[in-house]
């Protein structure tokens, strides 16, 4: 593809759709790593303005990474709704965006629309969209999956209760995961990321966090979020998982230097089906991030904006229960700041949504990054009003053993509070009986972790 | 709130449980405390080291091509490099085909070689002796990343490297050390020859419990020539 334009006086020449693709995006210091970012200002509007010309089909005909040379490729056009697809292929870019800001098209509408869409054409609008239109459109779609209870109805704001210790002790553990609940954190899932990978480990916790469940009657799942393949030895063993989790990349080799594949995949799906604890139709946890696929130099020159979408892509094969964007964790090299990380945070969610996810954000930053608690706290009030499905709350914010910030306890309590969002249903129910809800506000109980110490 | 249960639940794990709330929101104290702990974290990155510290352990200093604070962030790339001065300087005061050679690097943690290297050096040394293993002409590195050792391993051809590194600062420690080891690193060495004792401070692995450790490593590194995954420790 060559498409050449003038603009303001300038003229501006790209020889590839890789290329209009990179430079149309928002600066993030990713792309400029990678040597594919725009040169300034008037050349990312030049390619954005080639990009909303763009008919959609074009995106199928030149593909930027072919099914051929690549699996997750194959897995987006095998996902693809080509009845859909056919009906719409001769729009553009620009023509696709204006459908989706269309007041007159709803949920249902839009969810239609993305399974005729490949990933790169859902990342090719996000593109031409502000944060404030990402926010609209996001804000419209409802999806709803279902484990051991439903997360994803408009109105209601779920966390995942993350009570990581640094050497996994079991009491530590335990102790985080009653402050967590004593806030009402904990409605999406208790998910763990574990220090030591190994299979005995993994059981461990899977049971710990099962026992407080049924001690408490607690209407939640169970995570812990290690390499896939030590998860399915400890489910092979026995343990309890209602879901089982794995951290993608969108392109093969991304995923090879994450040590998985999608027949991997495939085979864990069998397993967390046949063996999983769980009830419901969705069994996985998923979590992505922009600039995965750089750091493991597997990117092929595509802008992580995309790369990002390649892997709601192959994730909605799985349908999975949760998915989210680990936003900040990455560092500054791939978003730089506190814009850099609000606005990956928002095309995330919007594109996740598009593809019919169950989309989550873990809202955070690490400490060389140029963000603090404040840019969090805006990002999460942005994310609510889009109606993000879940966050991630740990104790005051800091996670004693990754080493970054998210999102307190309190911020979800205030979120809530803020914006009248409320927990998971049964959850609500369960909060109310141990006084930790009263009348949808925080109650008496709220805040005290010894709250679970002596009552079984 | 039980003040006893909650002790126990506190003692139990060094995340920030148990703090309380005034309505949804933190109380006053913990919510400072954080922020106090980010500060600190966010400091050390934009630190330098003394060169009161470097004058006294005679460290002299060259730069990689970083340029910049905020260059060193988002190009990771350009603390592996040297330009062609840099490397003339490294070449001039440097011992050539030493045993051991040790390099310190800010990396993101100015503080940690603050904080450490004046317990971590000399018994580093002390460790070396023991062995019967000199070592070259040490010196500073000013916005480094651990691959600078490649370059570094290429111009003065050491048996065995120690590059010693401020790690990314967390709120528990803003001056957390490592140690990156290497047989023969070259350009081109694969991430995975390398090895590391990281999490070095007063609270974590102790500098001189360290140091002694990195003694040994190095040791058998030079017995077994080899080092990362196939040295038999």
């Amino acid at each position: 593809m060559y498409k050449k334009i003038t603009l303001l006086g300038n003229i501006y020449q790209f020889h590839s759709l890789k290329e209009i693709m990179a430079k149309a995006n928002e600066e993030r210091s990713g792309d400029i790593l990678a040597g594919i970012s725009a040169e300034n200002m008037k050349e990312r509007m030049a390619a954005k303005t080639i990009l909303a010309d763009l008919p959609l089909s074009d995106f199928r005909n030149y593909p930027l990474l072919s099914p051929e040379e690549d699996e997750v490729s194959r897995v987006i056009e095998e996902g693809m709704d080509t009845e859909v697809y056919k009906k719409i292929k001769n729009w553009t870019v620009a023509e696709l965006r204006e459908y989706i800001l269309d007041e007159s098209h709803e949920s249902n509408d839009l969810l239609t629309i993305g399974r005729g869409l490949t990933s790169e054409m859902i990342a090719a609008v996000a593109k031409l969209m502000s944060n404030l239109d990402l926010i609209q459109a996001a804000s419209k779609i409802e999806v709803i999956t279902h484990c051991n209870t439903e997360v994803g109805h408009k109105g209601v704001l779920a966390a995942r209760a993350q009570p990581n210790h640094p050497s996994d002790n079991l009491l530590g553990m335990r102790a985080s995961l009653y402050e967590a609940l004593s806030y009402g954190a904990g409605d999406a899932v208790i998910g763990i990321n574990p220090v030591i990978d190994t299979t005995n480990n993994i059981y461990g916790l899977l049971c710990e966090t099962k026992e407080v469940m049924e001690q408490f009657a607690i209407p939640t799942q169970n995570c812990v979020l290690s390499h896939v393949t030590s998860q399915m030895r400890a489910i092979e063993k026995g343990a309890p998982a209602d879901l089982i989790f794995q951290s993608l990349a969108g392109t093969q080799a991304g995923n090879e230097s994450f040590g998985i594949s999608v027949s991997m995949l495939e085979e864990a799906s069998a397993l967390i089906f046949e063996k999983g604890t769980a009830k419901g139709s969705n069994r996985w946890y998923f979590e992505t991030g922009q600039g995965s696929e750089l750091s493991a130099n597997a990117h092929f020159d595509i802008d992580q904006v995309t790369l990002e979408a390649r892997c709601y892509g192959l994730a909605k094969k799985f349908q999975p229960f949760l998915l989210n964007t680990v936003v900040g964790f990455i560092g500054p090299e791939y978003l730089y700041d506190s814009k850099q990380v609000t606005r990956a945070g928002l095309e995330d969610h919007f594109m996740g949504k598009m593809h019919g996810l169950p989309m989550g954000v873990d809202v955070c930053y690490t400490n060389h990054m140029k963000a603090d608690q404040n840019d969090m706290e805006n990002l999460s009030t942005l994310l609510a009003t889009a109606g993000v499905n879940y966050v991630i709350g740990v104790p005051m914010a800091d996670d004693c053993m990754l080493n970054y910030q998210s999102l307190s306890y309190h911020d979800i309590a205030t979120l809530r509070s803020v914006f009248r969002l409320r927990p998971v249903a049964e959850f609500e129910k369960w909060m109310e009986k141990y006084g930790i809800l009263e009348d949808g506000k925080l109650g008496l109980a709220a805040g005290d972790p010894t709250l679970f110490m002596n009552r079984a | 709130m039980n003040k006893d249960s909650l002790l126990a639940l506190k003692k139990s794990t060094p995340a920030r449980i148990g703090v309380g709330r005034t309505g949804t929101r933190p109380l006053t104290k913990d919510f400072l405390l954080l922020r106090i702990d980010h500060a600190a974290a966010v400091d050390t990155v934009y630190g330098e080291v003394s060169a009161k510290l470097l004058d006294q352990f005679n460290l002299f200093t060259v730069d990689t091509c970083f340029e910049t604070k905020e260059r060193y962030l988002t190009r990771p790339d350009l603390g592996r490099i040297f330009a062609e001065d840099a490397q003339a300087l490294i070449l001039e005061k440097c011992v050539k085909r030493p045993v051991v050679q040790i390099v310190i690097s800010d990396g993101l943690s100015s503080n940690a070689i603050e904080e450490n290297l004046r317990d971590v050096y000399p018994t580093l040394l002390d460790s070396l002796e023991s062995y019967n293993l000199t070592t070259g002409t040490p010196f500073f590195v000013r916005g480094g990343r651990v691959a600078c050792m490649d370059v570094i391993g290429e111009l003065l051809e050491p048996e065995a490297f120690i590059l010693l590194i401020g790690e990314r600062p967390g709120l528990v420690c803003a001056h957390s050390l490592s140690a990156y080891m290497c047989y023969r690193p070259r350009v081109g060495t694969k991430e995975s020859d390398r090895m590391v004792i990281s999490n070095i401070h007063q609270r974590g692995t102790t500098p001189i419990e360290a140091a002694a450790h990195m003694g040994t490593m190095i040791h058998k590194m030079l017995e077994q020539k080899t080092s990362g995954v196939s040295l038999v420790i």
